[in-house]
């Protein structure tokens, strides 16, 4: 009786669970495989509801996007723009990660730097990006009478987002100064769950500042930079909100990204379906591959080496059970 | 006397250590401040030219003391009949407060069948949550937008709420979160008192978990607020427009000279973001640490 009890309970792990994975497969499983039958159809054009397998030429929708120049300009870019704001995000993040866990000189009113740190990451990025494309008005915008009055344009204002890289350059600039408060805040929570003794064992054993952040700090929140490394890279390669309102691309197609550009063939004029479905079925596989390689190259070593001995050991220990 | 060179050395060692400190935290304070000035200031200039008319700011751009023509910048937006703010608020409170509850409360459902029941597939179930965590919405929006047209409900909202069913890094910390804190005996006890399993969830499990619901619903609610993509892909009625895609439309050309106005509409998308911010950065900072130990 007990035991049918029990086995009852059992079930409802399965019940509870039910509205997850139908949502998920509805919203989310669905639409994936859907996305990838669409990019083998001819599926384009407003209001079409009927599209055709390409039998003949399957692969016609991703060789045509893999050899589209604005594609490949706008693969480049979403990566360029990627590593320029990863790399300054993550050092200063570091940074102020060093001095808020030093633990010979303490940094006051650390709680609230720390909150207007991560300001700008709560704001809406929609409202971001056209308050930047705002503050670079011309003739009359925020920073042209800046750079006026300090006398860095003697000549008076000038049209600043026809330049290629400054576009670019305000784009990386506001991707880091969104998300490296963020980076900061998780760093320095690491940091702090680090056992005070290897803090304490370094200083006993003379350790500098220096020596003890890049020997002891570092090396224990290894996890955590793997972590922020990867949401950081599939955030990035689906950046959008930021390029999409504040130039839309422009000028030359050098704030494109892969996502406005999966965007603009779909939504924004051309409709053209299949196409943006390949285009996103590269990105994923592209996301997917590149996750697993992070994955690979920074996983634990040790812990790996220690799994696979648990696991030989367990077999042992089975073997002998078994008599053998 | 070699005893006595030697101390003094130290205490001059010391010394310079101490001086070299204090320059260093002068240099620490003066970067964090920069800093904080970089995060606050265009907030600043955005709300101060919000409240100066557009002459005013085509003689000079950037000004640190609001002026008096806030009131008229939001006559003159909202005469244009294109820029919403209340109807994008009230939207955008709809799907992101919807999403929201969805989020939360099946979220801690499918983490409490996590926690309390031993069944054959919760490893597996589990290992399945953390492989799809970091799945991107913006990859699969073609197929997507497709199945959502096909069924006639692209302007339904109820498009952009059920989803949220589906969160598996909020599932994800809510496990980590329900483990160490549900004391499994009160779910034995309740059961001993006769009550049903989803009695239980609802009455007793639910209030032990409203740290975590707060966090998670404080992160949910402004991501699904802030959320772009998927309604400007889903939503081509105006009468549906979110808050963000209000803010994308004061790119249009009738604001095109209208700079005042469109400070102001800038300013009005993000005051109630300010707002809450104010009264919850401490748990907000809170979350993203402990998210992250988490995680």
């Amino acid at each position: 009786m007990k035991k049918k009890k029990s086995y009852d309970y059992a079930r409802f792990g399965y019940i509870f669970s039910i509205p997850f994975v139908v949502a998920w497969c509805i919203f989310q499983l669905y639409p994936i495989l859907y996305t990838l039958v669409i990019g083998f159809t001819d599926l384009k054009g407003i209001g079409t509801k009927n599209f055709h397998v390409l039998w003949t030429t399957p692969f016609a929708n991703f060789t045509q996007i893999l050899t589209t120049p604005s594609f490949q300009t706008a693969f480049k870019n979403t990566v360029f723009i990627w590593l320029m704001n990863f790399v300054p995000q993550i050092v200063l993040a570091l940074v102020i990660t060093a001095w808020f866990t030093d633990r010979r000189s303490t940094i006051k009113a650390q709680g609230f730097f720390k909150v207007i740190f991560y300001l700008p990451n709560i704001i809406t990025a929609a409202t971001v990006a056209i308050l930047f494309a705002q503050f670079f008005q011309y003739p009359k915008g925020v920073i042209n009478d800046v750079l006026i009055n300090l006398g860095i344009f003697k000549n008076g204002a000038v049209d600043m987002l026809q330049k290629k890289w400054v576009a670019q350059g305000i784009v990386i600039f506001i991707q880091t100064w969104m998300w490296y408060g963020y980076t900061a805040i998780v760093m320095i929570s690491g940091v702090l769950g680090i056992s005070p003794e290897l803090f304490e064992a370094a200083e006993v054993d003379g350790a500098n500042q220096v020596q003890t952040f890049f020997r002891i700090t570092i090396p224990s929140i290894k996890t955590m930079l793997l972590f922020t490394l990867v949401t950081s890279l599939i955030g990035g390669l689906n950046m959008f909100d930021i390029p999409k309102l504040f130039l839309n691309g422009k000028p030359d197609n050098s704030t494109l990204t892969t996502a406005v550009f999966i965007y603009n063939q779909a939504f924004a004029g051309s409709y053209l379906y299949n196409r943006a479905a390949a285009a996103s079925v590269i990105m994923f596989i592209v996301i997917v591959v590149l996750s697993a390689i992070v994955f690979y190259l920074l996983r634990d070593k040790d812990e790996v080496a220690l799994r696979k001995l648990i696991r030989q050991q367990e077999k042992a220990y089975k073997r002998k059970q078994k008599g053998l | 006397m070699a005893n006595n060179s030697n101390g003094l050395e130290l205490t001059v060692q010391g010394k310079e250590k101490k001086g070299g400190s204090i320059v260093l935290k002068i240099i620490i304070y003066i970067v964090c401040i920069f800093l904080a000035l970089l995060s606050v200031l265009p907030f600043w200039i955005m709300i101060v030219n919000a409240t100066r008319s557009t002459t005013q700011i085509s003689q000079i751009a950037i000004s640190f003391i609001p002026s008096t023509h806030g009131f008229n910048n939001i006559k003159i937006l909202t005469s244009k009949d294109t820029f919403k703010p209340l109807l994008g608020f009230f939207n955008s409170f709809i799907i992101a407060g919807g999403s929201t509850i969805l989020a939360v409360y099946f979220s801690s459902l499918t983490a409490y069948a996590q926690v309390v029941y031993e069944w054959k597939l919760r490893n597996a179930f589990f290992s399945f949550i953390m492989a799809i965590m970091m799945l991107p919405a913006q990859v699969t929006m073609i197929g997507f937008y497709q199945m959502v047209y096909q069924i006639g409900m692209t302007n339904n909202v109820l498009m952009l709420i059920l989803p949220s069913i589906a969160a598996p890094s909020m599932v994800f910390f809510m496990r980590q979160y329900l483990q160490p804190a549900l004391p499994i005996e009160i779910v034995h006890s309740a059961r001993i008192d006769g009550a049903r399993e989803f009695f239980i969830f609802n009455r007793i499990v639910l209030p032990i978990m409203k740290p975590a619901i707060a966090t998670q619903a404080i992160f949910s609610f402004v991501g699904s607020w802030n959320n772009l993509f998927t309604p400007m892909v889903l939503l081509t009625d105006k009468k549906h427009y979110t808050m963000p895609i209000m803010v994308s439309l004061l790119k249009g050309d009738i604001y095109k000279t209208e700079y005042g106005c469109v400070y102001m509409g800038l300013t009005l998308t993000v005051l109630p973001l300010i707002i809450v911010y104010i009264f919850l950065s401490k748990y907000i900072i809170a979350g993203v640490a402990l998210g992250s130990v988490k995680g």
